[in-house]
């Protein structure tokens, strides 16, 4: 798949002004958002368990150029939405998927290899269909890739990209959300979650790496987080700011996050802050019937408003 | 030597306790996925092995630091005004300094960690400006620093004249050997510390071990590039915007590497206040936020991320090292290639600077990297709202 691919971008390539994907990273676990211009630099291009980045994050910056994207199935819902919104046209990007049998969880990684060794002192590593294994200086550890791939793809509805230019591959089989992950969380009091949510964002150090490795959040520079005129949140080192801004996050993104998980799996000190939104599209999901980045032609519910929503029965009342 | 001492590893955690009766101590310890420092708490435990996912600035400049707290003195809604004042008068206020921070001890922190103190001397105990919240911690604090066993892959102090077991502002260096601690004291300070009859006398061979330790350490970094002219380089590529667009393609501008970062040093102070109350605060600032450099009349100098990223790689590699004596402002931690979402790597932005400096221009001419004989050290470079202004970090 990987040379399809390649050959599937270096055919676009001519037409737009880079094509965005995956290529090598500063160590063996991790690829990096690869800017492709020329057809010998798609030679490096990085496909599978590694490609985990959202290259869609970047596609709002790119405006008025026309670009190559290389999209997983959870990456295109993002696009799709990014076009809904009308924040990227659908003119302005070529869109290429393909197949995606899910990507690893560095964390998930670091749990695997124990306490002593760390994922930054894996020297190379080898994928096959369902087994990784890295070497750690002379020693070598196999694990299986269900225990370390994302949270998200265990429930992945989409693998293949949901509107694309170039399809390489045979498409993969949806699975369902149930959402029970948040339903194992909800099984705590409202006490317990108050209790962890101020445990976890006591070591928020306020980078919003969450903000902005979201391709929806475009307010970017402009956000409340740091706004000075008006003032909404303060600068105190509190837990009660970092989980306000958390809070104004989640809303923001209702019914418009489609649960590409950047916004947790950018922490740097793994707060899970996308179980917020994963709530806010359950609960967009339950009453208004919408899933977010999965048609383009549609308008967010919170962006419009319908005299009867299809699933609040007003006038059955 | 004499003064090493070896604390076995079943009294670590005692020992940190009999240091908290009477001061603060900070080690690091797990939370969640991450490894962060915090106020030692035995029930919590520690984590001395695996690299923390923070920095230990924070024991000497908070995240977010209480400069004052004032009130104002004006009568409550309705009251009936005193002679002479008006429920206007901001004159009528009460500031309340903060306390003086307490004596502490940083147990644990990384050498890359300490050698950041490098980079905040100069700039809050400087010359001309001695910045006293900082003076006072600073004094208050005893640096306690842990020799790698280990290096990740991100790992990279060789390169800005580092080392696995750093002992530049360090008050104790700490190797952990197969029963236990030894603890070599660097100063008196650090002598002073050591006092626990805990602490027993280190045996003769234990020195020798940790030696080999850190010469392993040491031998698995690798061979570090020559950076010799780096600052020319940067300060040669300033104006190369495509060299910029390109290394910052795939930077997300979020604050990660800059507030993990042990030698980044910027803040930003806003007055929080509630009905008459308030603090005035000192937060950290990021050179990767638009509100960094956003001016009063609207003009932002960098707009764009690539004029973001290029500050913080100049002001590491270039800007401050002309204001001081050459000195590198990055201490090769790595942290910020570890935990960028966006896998950027600064060390890979360094090298491709010296490659495109030298295909663009003839290699520069030989300037001095220290300017202190060519012209008067420049004042230390706190002002305003506490950023580092250089000459060209437009």
């Amino acid at each position: 798949m990987d040379d399809e691919l390649k050959g599937a971008i270096r055919k676009v390539l001519p037409d737009v002004d880079c094509v965005i994907g995956w290529g090598p990273g500063p160590d063996p676990l991790r690829s990096a958002p690869f800017f492709m211009r020329k057809p010998e630099e798609v030679d490096a291009f990085v496909v599978g368990p590694l490609a985990v980045n959202n290259p869609a994050v970047f596609l709002p910056e790119y405006k008025g150029k026309k670009v190559g994207i290389v999209v997983k199935g959870c990456d295109s819902r993002s696009v799709v939405q990014q076009i809904a919104e009308g924040l990227v046209k659908r003119e302005e990007v070529v869109i290429i998927g393909f197949p995606c049998s899910g990507v690893v969880d560095i964390q998930k990684i670091a749990a695997q290899l124990g306490q002593d060794i760390e994922p930054g002192m894996v020297t190379s590593l080898s994928i096959s269909s369902d087994k990784l294994t890295v070497n750690v200086k002379d020693t070598a550890k196999t694990m299986d890739m269900a225990d370390v791939r994302a949270d998200k793809c265990a429930s992945c509805q989409y693998p293949n990209a949901v509107v694309s230019d170039e399809f390489v591959g045979t498409p993969k089989e949806g699975k369902t959300d149930d959402y029970a992950d948040l339903a194992a969380f909800e099984e705590k009091s409202i006490d317990e979650r108050f209790a962890f949510w101020e445990q976890e964002m006591s070591r928020c150090i306020r980078c919003y790496a969450c903000r902005n490795a979201c391709p929806l959040c475009v307010c970017r520079d402009h956000c409340v987080a740091t706004s000075r005129e008006p003032h909404w949140l303060n600068q105190a080192d509190s837990t009660r700011e970092k989980l306000f801004f958390q809070l104004i996050h989640a809303t923001h993104l209702a019914g418009r996050c489609t649960g590409c998980g950047e916004c947790s799996r950018a922490c740097p000190v793994g707060i899970p802050v996308g179980l917020f939104k994963r709530t806010m599209t359950r609960a967009a999901a339950r009453l208004f019937d919408y899933q977010a980045g999965t048609n383009a032609e549609t308008v967010p519910p919170l962006q419009t408003f319908a005299t009867e929503e299809p699933t609040i029965k007003e006038r059955e009342w | 030597m004499p003064g090493n001492k070896f604390l076995a590893t079943a009294d670590v955690a005692a020992w940190l306790g009999e240091l908290s009766k009477t001061m603060r101590v900070f080690a690091p310890r797990n939370e969640g996925q991450a490894v962060v420092y915090r106020e030692f708490d035995a029930a919590k435990g520690l984590e001395l092995r695996r690299k923390p996912t923070e920095s230990a600035k924070h024991a000497l400049f908070p995240r977010s630091e209480e400069l004052l707290s004032f009130s104002y003195l004006r009568p409550a809604f309705g009251a009936p005004e005193k002679e002479g004042e008006t429920p206007s008068d901001v004159s009528q206020v009460q500031v309340k300094m903060p306390v003086e921070p307490m004596p502490t001890v940083v147990f644990g922190m990384l050498g890359c960690d300490a050698g950041s103190v490098t980079t905040f001397d100069p700039i809050y105990d400087g010359s001309k400006f001695k910045d006293v919240y900082y003076l006072k911690k600073r004094q208050a604090t005893v640096f306690i620093v842990r020799a790698c066993a280990e290096v990740l892959s991100t790992c990279f102090c060789n390169w800005v004249g580092g080392d696995p077991a750093n002992t530049k502002n360090a008050d104790v260096l700490a190797t952990e050997l197969s029963d236990g601690w030894l603890l070599q004291p660097v100063t008196e300070r650090g002598e002073k510390a050591l006092t626990s009859p805990l602490l027993k006398d280190a045996p003769a061979a234990s020195e020798g071990q940790a030696t080999a330790i850190h010469d392993n350490a040491r031998k698995s970094l690798g061979d570090a590039p020559n950076l010799e002219g780096i600052d020319a380089a940067l300060f040669s590529l300033f104006a190369d915007n495509d060299f910029w667009q390109r290394q910052s393609a795939g930077c997300l501008a979020c604050g990660t590497c800059t507030y993990l970062c042990p030698t980044c040093h910027c803040f930003s102070i806003t007055d929080e206040t509630s009905a008459r109350n308030g603090v005035r605060l000192r937060s950290w600032d990021t050179c990767m936020a638009s509100l960094y450099t956003l001016e009063a009349s609207g003009h932002n100098p960098r707009s764009l991320k690539a004029a973001r990223l290029r500050n913080r790689v100049g002001h590491k590699f270039a800007y401050f090292l002309r204001n001081n004596d050459g000195q590198i402002s990055c201490c090769g931690c790595g942290r910020c290639i570890k935990s960028c979402p966006s896998s950027v790597d600064i060390r890979q932005i360094v090298k491709d600077a010296l490659v495109q400096a030298a295909s663009i221009a003839p290699p520069p001419p030989p300037q001095p990297v220290a300017p202190a004989a060519a012209s008067p050290k420049p004042a230390a470079p706190v002002k305003g709202k506490g950023r580092t202004k250089e000459k060209a970090n437009g």
